[in-house]
């Protein structure tokens, strides 16, 4: 077990040095600065406003800027929504799918301008090369830089000295495209290719087998997709099984890649925070809570997974390492990932709102599914999403400043700016609607019939661990699943001939998908209108400090008690009954 | 407000086009350039015949009749001749992948790694005496997560070799040094896990001691 605490310890020192690199470039856009990349991406930038037609130095309020994205946002859906049901008339479609059915549709769309990625689709069996490019790799980086404005809208909020606008929603999605996911999507992409990750729009492949059997080789444009999958905290697979699957993240190198792309950009943006608001040691407060409390989750799932499963040690397998094995909790996990490396994508993915998974997250065990179930609890704010991770825990950080604010009995302030009713109430509603999503949904699909049919284990506390995730995931637009958890039916697979979807399913996750991405980015999004219009009060001896480690600990407290007062009830009924218990269902 | 309207629908078909296409069989053009091999698939091909993905696992099992009354007419078992991948939920398929989504708590995950870990040590166990399920590696008997996982572990290998060397009548040590040959290790000696590819070792071993 010492080497794979190794690769965990070199990951997280790894992480931390690129944080500041990163966040500092960012920072440097996002204020309209000069970067290396300017004299190559300033003419296209000015090509591309005059094709949108519209000025980047209009300055626009909350209002304005929330009516943009939202628009955005939902000529997205549309298109990506058109993409799939018309698919059987589209190029670039070599094994000739039909468009899925209307609600499986309904769901991936919400899915994907959602930022979640939810998989109800079967990537190398229903959709053509041009739905995976056109639709979903299109949204793969629009909803990114989505994110990124909804923080950006906010950090404006907290800066403005007299009522300054909050920035123009055009200008800030077009820089977040073209100078940050963009060119690393490039570089990402062609170290996939280069280890291996597929990138052609040829047919699937024939091979003859050494035993004289044919074997089909499902191929397609991956490398172009995958990267930004991992970069915009996105995660929906080109192949059902993501990247588990060896012609998305064939080797240790890739996957080394890969999930550091998954937590790069949202772990720079809290450096990007401190350094926009002139305090780098408030950007840093917010990234120590961050890594204090996945280092803890991955700390917690790696001995869990080694230790092996109950199902295993009464077959009869001890699941001891061995000379040349790693032992452990092998079921649903790749022999080139291992336990230490599939257990750090599994916190990692979930922590941040990606959801790509590198092995089965049901095959996990009963305490290593609550972790990725617990990071789906704090609400995706430990790094979280692109840009969503930021604006989330911003909401945390108000309600923190608040309670703490009570407690030494000073007016709530926050970099200057009084914390007042409208702000808590709305950070409030922002926090807790996710969360009630998640609860309200799980008990119509558990309490209803409508629910069974998208079972894969009918019974028992797994049963009821694969509904709970799957709302989870939907409601945090994480994406990630106990996939046997369905909501599409697909009899002659390969192909979209005499499938069906789970109505219930398609259209319920879908709803929740776009309700928890957009109500709260609308919340978000006022609460910088509300805060650009107030003073600055100088910093006095009363003021409550919000960058040092007693601010860190009360932000922790804060994060675990909205969601472990949340959810405890219901970890209890699933993955928590299962790692206390050595029974089988 | 129309204003916006239009901006969306325009940003939304500029997007398609830049990211959906231009960016995609850019890097499309650009991969099949740089690395036309692994673009297509890291395909092998042995005498003009493409036998397989170097990336890919695929079955090494014969299928032959049960003889039996009832069930199925035909089953498949493994080739002793080769080196066994991990058991796989889809039958080593490559174009329709899926999890086997089997909980640590559920009977039905005892039954499959029980019925693995038998069928390992009957296998093996001719060639090795001394084998017990507490020497059997866990990628040996735990289903892949794709399906085709190329690899499998040192030690899974190492037991296999004793077959391997026994049916194609080869010293061991040379069945080793063939492992060690097709083994990849960690990232800069660090991260993951190091496998052992089957397919490559099959083909190696068939270039060695052609299978008869």
């Amino acid at each position: 077990m010492a080497q794979g605490w190794l690769q965990l310890a070199v990951f997280v020192a790894i992480l931390i040095a690129l944080t500041r690199p990163l966040g500092a470039y960012m920072a440097h856009v996002f204020r309209n600065e000069r970067v290396f990349l300017t004299p190559v991406i300033a003419p296209i930038e000015r090509i591309t406003y005059r094709i949108l037609r519209v000025n980047p130095n209009d300055q626009q309020n909350w209002k304005v800027y929330a009516r943009n994205l939202i628009a955005f946002s939902l000529f997205s859906w549309l298109a990506l929504y058109l993409i799939l049901r018309t698919q059987g008339i589209q190029p670039f479609n070599p094994a000739g799918f039909h468009s899925g059915p209307w609600d499986v549709s309904f769901n991936t769309a919400s899915s994907f301008v959602t930022n979640t990625n939810w998989q109800y689709y079967g990537g190398e069996t229903t959709l053509s090369y041009f739905a995976q490019m056109a639709g979903l790799t299109v949204q793969n980086f629009v909803t990114p830089a989505v994110g990124i404005c909804a923080f950006l809208a906010l950090t404006r909020g907290i800066l403005s000295r007299s009522g300054e606008g909050l920035g123009n929603f055009w200008q800030d999605l077009i820089r977040s495209l073209y100078y940050v996911l963009l060119p690393l999507s490039i570089v990402v992409a062609l170290i996939l290719v280069s280890q291996g990750v597929l990138q052609t729009l040829g047919g699937a492949a024939s091979a003859t087998t050494l035993e004289g059997a044919n074997q089909t080789l499902a191929l397609g444009p991956v490398a172009s997709q995958i990267a930004i999958k991992q970069l915009g905290t996105n995660g929906g697979g080109f192949f059902n099984v993501n990247s588990a699957m060896p012609f998305e993240n064939p080797t240790a190198f890739s996957n080394f890649v890969e999930v550091l792309s998954i937590i790069l950009i949202p772990a720079a943006l809290a450096y990007t925070y401190g350094r926009m608001v002139g305090r780098t040691r408030q950007g840093w407060a917010i990234f120590a809570t961050m890594l204090v409390v996945w280092v803890a989750l991955v700390a917690a799932i790696y001995p869990a997974e080694q230790h092996g499963t109950p199902a295993e040690h009464k077959a009869g397998s001890p699941t001891t390492a061995l000379v040349g094995s790693t032992g452990g909790n092998l079921e649903g996990k790749e022999q080139r990932n291992g336990i230490a490396q599939t257990a750090l994508w599994a916190s990692t993915t979930t922590v941040t709102s990606n959801g790509s998974v590198n092995g089965a997250m049901e095959s996990l065990t009963g305490l290593g599914g609550a972790v990725p179930m617990s990071g789906l609890g704090m609400s995706e704010v430990i790094f979280g999403g692109v840009g969503t991770g930021m604006y989330s825990m911003l909401l945390f950080v108000i309600i923190a400043v608040f309670i703490g604010g009570l407690m030494v009995g000073r007016t709530p302030e926050y970099l200057g700016k009084k914390i007042q009713a409208r702000e808590i109430k709305l950070a409030s509603l922002g926090a807790l609607f996710t969360p009630l999503a998640v609860l309200v949904t799980t008990a119509a699909a558990i309490g209803t019939k409508y629910g069974s049919p998208s079972l894969f284990v009918k019974s028992g506390p797994q049963g009821f661990s694969e509904t709970l995730y799957a709302y989870m995931s939907q409601a945090n637009n994480n994406g990630s699943a106990f996939a046997g958890y369905t909501g599409f039916v697909q009899p002659d697979a390969p192909g979209n001939a005499h499938s069906y979807g789970i109505t219930f399913a398609d259209i319920v996750g879908g709803l929740t998908m776009i309700t928890a991405r957009f109500i709260p980015i609308l919340f978000v999004l006022a609460i910088a209108g509300s805060l650009a219009n107030k003073k600055v009060a100088p910093a006095g001896p009363g003021t409550m400090r919000t960058d040092n480690p007693t601010f860190v600990f009360l932000l922790i407290g804060v994060i675990i008690l909205v969601g472990a007062l949340t959810f405890f009830p219901a970890l209890l009924l699933g993955p928590i009954v299962q790692s206390l218990t050595t029974r089988l269902f | 407000m129309r204003r916006d309207l239009l901006t969306s629908v325009i940003a939304v078909v500029f997007c398609t086009v830049v990211f959906g296409l231009a960016y995609p069989l850019a890097m499309t053009g650009i991969a099949q350039v740089l690395f036309p091999g692994n673009s297509d698939g890291s395909k092998i091909t042995e005498n003009g015949q493409v036998v397989g993905s170097k990336l890919i696992a695929q079955d090494f099992r014969r299928v032959v009749p049960t003889h039996a009354r009832k069930g199925p007419k035909f089953e498949r078992i493994p080739d002793p001749r080769y080196f066994q991948p991990r058991p796989s939920q889809s039958n080593y398929s490559a174009s329709v992948t899926f999890f086997s989504n089997l909980g640590p708590n559920q009977k039905d995950t005892r039954a499959e790694v029980k019925s693995n870990l038998n069928g390992y040590l009957k296998l093996e166990g001719r060639y090795d005496p001394g084998l017990t399920a507490a020497d059997v590696p866990v990628d040996a008997i735990t289903q892949s997560a794709s399906g085709v996982d190329p690899q499998i572990s040192k030690a899974n290998a190492e037991i296999q070799a004793h077959r391997i060397a026994s049916v194609r009548h080869l010293p061991l040590s040379q069945v080793q040094s063939l492992i060690d040959d097709n083994t990849d290790g960690r990232f800069l000696g660090l991260f993951g896990e190091p496998g052992v590819n089957v397919l490559e070792l099959n083909l190696a071993l068939d270039k060695e001691a052609p299978a008869q």
